[in-house]
């Protein structure tokens, strides 16, 4: 098998067949409207409606207000802070599947990936069942404590709801590549380190962490991503003090209608989304040194 | 129970037990609770009041909330279509060919699976109400089209991924084979490469549907006020009050979600005991 690609010169028809259609769909309906929205990052409020693409960095000066500073450290932190639970939650799961014999391991696999199939908007609103005020941990806490004077918690509305639906909706994201990365390890290198009178944690520690370890900071970038630009879990579940990025990108089109300032916002995430990207690709570079 | 847990039998060994208890509980507890409180024959509490069926016939009464499950259905199914054949295109196109600018291509290919989909949302809010509006009114199909676009740009490198990942596992010679036996190249294609993929295929529709099923967010920045979707339609219900008619329209969509991941799978491992065999 001599590579086996052709060169796209030799069937210039065929060629043309195949990537035209995606192609096409790719740049009309994603790149040119991402173009705009990166075009009005720069433009200006003319009257009500209209917009002039007038090169100002004004909107970006503005995004960089401590303001709205705050909120995107705000988010990065909230980012951060649900990763780290994830991977601390997610580790010792990913580990047993990975350890799980196959039947077993089909199932806990099949456990892990339903909930990332069901609807995210219905999952964020199970949460509600459980937190608000009269829902069912402070009426199950209320019925056993409420002899001792128990008062309800307030679960819903804050930072803390925030989190735990982060955590919640994005745990098979740190889950599955986690697994993926502890799949391939090298058994015999664990059994060795055993014979060797090494404890399961000293092996976990000197062993598994770092000879998973691109495949564990790529699970980190997998789920960190996705949770900084989200938008359900802050707006449904979260206060006023809760917001992130996404929430104030979203203020800015519907109710505020700034539209160059919200692209502002939106290509400020982008970046940061990217670079997150770029870090992972590389490090998967590493991973597989051809 | 006697028997001691091998040494790398992690799954068998308490500690791990317990955590992975506590996870499933964590992550299927408000699940089993939503499902149940889709039966509670009560308006406002938590407390269990007896069992009905009622608020699955208030779903039903409900023609908006129908209508936009209507609508989510047929974007999910026609967004399915289009993605299954542009991803199929887009994965055999880099597969087969050697062309300049490849992994350009390929990494911009892998954009609309990792940006924020906020800024895909917005980016189709601009794009349809400055640079090409979808005109309003139009007959029922036809007015979900700018969502489908929507749904498709998104859906369809998924699609591009996964049948890319089988295509790796195929042995050209085969196709070099029908082609020497006289098959022309599309004839290759289609009777030989085509089949192979037949589990990415189905694999991959089943993502693309459930993500167009799923998708709230862009949605949300498309949907005009006559093309409101399930999630959107949710969203507002959820917004305003909670109501236990929600309750029973998630369950509803749950066991649809269940029912055809459990499909899927049956389906794979019939087509892998059809490969060994």
């Amino acid at each position: 098998m001599s590579g086996g690609e052709t060169d796209w010169k030799r069937a210039k028809t065929g060629f043309a067949a195949l990537l035209g259609p995606p192609l096409g769909w790719f740049l009309l309906f994603f790149a040119v409207p991402m173009a705009v929205v990166w075009a009005y990052s720069f433009g200006t409020n003319v009257g009500i409606s209209d917009i002039e693409i007038s090169g100002t960095f004004a909107n970006y000066a503005r995004a960089l207000e401590p303001l709205y500073l705050g909120i995107m450290g705000k988010s990065l932190a909230f980012a951060a802070l649900a990763t780290l639970i994830c991977l601390i939650v997610g580790f010792p799961v990913a580990l047993a599947i990975s350890f799980a014999p196959p039947n077993l391991k089909t199932w806990l696999l099949i456990g892990v990936m339903l909930p990332f199939w069901t609807n995210l908007l219905i999952r964020t609103y199970a949460l509600i069942a459980l937190l608000r005020d009269e829902g069912l941990i402070n009426s199950g806490l209320e019925l056993a404590f409420g002899w001792a004077g128990f008062e309800r918690l307030s679960l819903m509305n804050n930072n803390f709801a925030v989190m735990v639906g982060l955590v919640y909706v994005h745990l098979p994201f740190t889950v599955l590549p986690l697994y993926a990365a502890l799949d391939r390890l090298d058994r015999s290198l664990l059994e060795a380190s055993f014979d060797l009178g090494a404890g399961h944690l000293r092996t976990i520690w000197n062993i598994v962490l770092p000879l998973a370890g691109p495949g564990i900071i790529s699970a980190v970038l997998l789920t960190f991503i996705p949770v900084l630009g989200s938008y359900l879990q802050p707006d449904l579940l979260g206060g006023p003090d809760s917001q992130m990025i996404a929430n104030v990108i979203e203020r800015q089109f519907k109710r505020a209608n700034d539209w160059p300032f919200g692209a502002a916002l939106a290509f400020m995430l982008m970046y940061l989304t990217l670079f997150g990207i770029a870090l992972q690709s590389l490090l998967k570079r590493r991973e597989r040194p051809e | 129970m006697s028997e001691k847990p091998g040494l790398l039998d992690y799954a068998r060994r308490w500690p791990l037990r317990l955590w992975m208890g506590l996870v499933f509980i964590f992550l299927y507890a408000p699940l089993v609770v939503l499902v149940v409180m889709s039966f509670n024959d009560s308006r406002r509490t938590t407390k269990w009041q007896g069992f009905t069926f009622d608020w699955y016939r208030k779903v039903f009464e409900d023609t908006e909330l129908v209508q936009s499950l209507i609508n989510s259905l047929t974007i999910a199914a026609l967004s399915t279509v289009i993605s299954l054949a542009l991803g199929t295109l887009a994965a055999i196109a880099l597969w087969r060919f050697r062309f300049p600018g490849k992994p350009l291509v390929d990494g911009a290919f892998s954009l609309p699976i990792v940006v924020p989909e906020i800024c895909m949302g917005v980016a189709m809010l601009i794009f349809f109400a400055r640079v090409m509006p979808w005109p309003s009114g139009l007959p029922w199909p036809l007015s979900l089209g700018a969502i489908v676009i929507a749904h498709v740009a998104f859906s369809f490198p998924f699609v591009a991924v996964v049948v890319r990942a089988r295509l790796h596992s195929f042995d050209r010679s085969q196709e070099e084979a029908a082609r020497d036996l006289g098959a022309s190249d599309w004839r290759a294609l289609w009777d030989v490469v085509i089949p192979h993929l037949r589990p990415a295929l189905l694999a991959g529709a089943l993502l693309a549907f459930t993500l167009s099923l799923d998708d709230f967010v862009i949605t949300f920045f498309t949907a005009g006020p006559d093309t409101v979707t399930f999630p959107v339609k949710v969203y507002s219900m959820v917004r305003f009050s909670v109501t236990p008619k929600v309750n029973a329209i998630s369950t509803l969509l749950l066991l649809f979600t269940v029912l055809l991941t459990f499909i899927a799978l049956r389906l794979q491992a019939r087509a892998e005991a059809e490969k060994t065999s």
